[in-house]
């Protein structure tokens, strides 16, 4: 039996709603950022599934450049993260509430 | 050689390992373990890719999220010298994750209703030569994408400007 495309989507969806829940729930700062990582990884899944099945390598061409932006975007964050934790001894979102209204 | 009934077998196993770990990922009270979890659902994805024939991705998968992002992850997590988490999920705003959890709910019972309804059990059809190989990509990415490629680059230097900036110890 050949594997069809909603299983990888189903799959997909699946992984992504798992980084919405971390996201949601977590108020350590490390694993709401990993939660993130994990969602891109299931778009990118996605990506490559549809790329697979509708015979077009733009899908993994774009896995590429969400690859590189996700590599920025970590390399910044835990930036931000690192000194977060310098000021505050604290990574917990929950007591980040300076801006907070 | 018919291989459908091992590839069936190879997404069946790759696919519950990846979500399992996924699961893994948010419920960890510390987070070195979620980033161990979060490796293992990469490397899983990765093999997917394979299954989907995409050479390239694959090894870039495997370069640069399972090594170099994880990597940093993990190095981050070791300076910060974490405590580990008394639970899991906060107790005090219960409301706040049922709610989530409910939202995510919706979300993916909605998500897995677009696909069963629309085109969902189409079935992979044969490929042209080179497909998803490096040369493939490599052609596309210095022809059709260019400007995307450069603009790429550009955005890694902003970005390790950036960090270097933030992490500094003091601003001048």
């Amino acid at each position: 039996m050949q594997v069809p495309l909603s299983a990888y989507l189903i799959l997909s969806a699946f992984l992504f709603v798992l980084g919405v829940i971390g996201v949601a729930t977590r108020r350590n700062a490390l694993i709401i950022f990993m939660s993130v990582e994990l969602m891109l990884n299931a778009v990118n899944l996605s990506f490559v599934a549809f790329s697979r099945f509708l015979q077009s390598m733009d899908g993994q061409i774009f896995v590429f450049f969400v690859m590189a932006v996700a590599t920025a975007e970590v390399a910044v964050g835990l930036a931000i993260i690192l000194a977060i934790h310098r000021n505050r001894e604290t990574v917990d979102v929950a007591e980040l509430n300076l801006l907070k209204w | 050689m018919d291989l459908s009934g091992l590839e069936a077998i190879l997404f069946s196993g790759l696919a519950l390992v990846a979500a399992v770990s996924g699961l893994l990922v948010i419920v960890q009270r510390h987070a070195i373990y979620s980033a161990m979890f979060l490796i293992i659902t990469m490397g899983s994805l990765a093999g997917l890719y394979i299954l989907l024939e995409a050479h390239f991705v694959w090894a870039v998968q495997v370069l640069v999220y399972a090594g170099a992002i994880m990597v940093l992850f993990l190095f981050v997590i070791m300076l910060l010298n974490l405590p580990r988490e008394d639970v899991a999920w906060a107790t005090h705003d219960r409301r706040r994750i049922l709610l989530a959890a409910g939202l995510a709910g919706v979300l993916l019972v909605e998500l897995v209703l677009v696909v069963g309804w629309r085109g969902g059990s189409m079935t992979a059809p044969p490929l042209p030569a080179g497909f998803g190989t490096t040369e493939t990509v490599g052609r596309l990415l210095f022809t059709r994408f260019l400007l995307p490629f450069e603009i790429t680059s550009v955005i890694l230097l902003v970005a390790v400007v950036g960090a270097m900036v933030l992490a500094k110890k003091h601003f001048d």
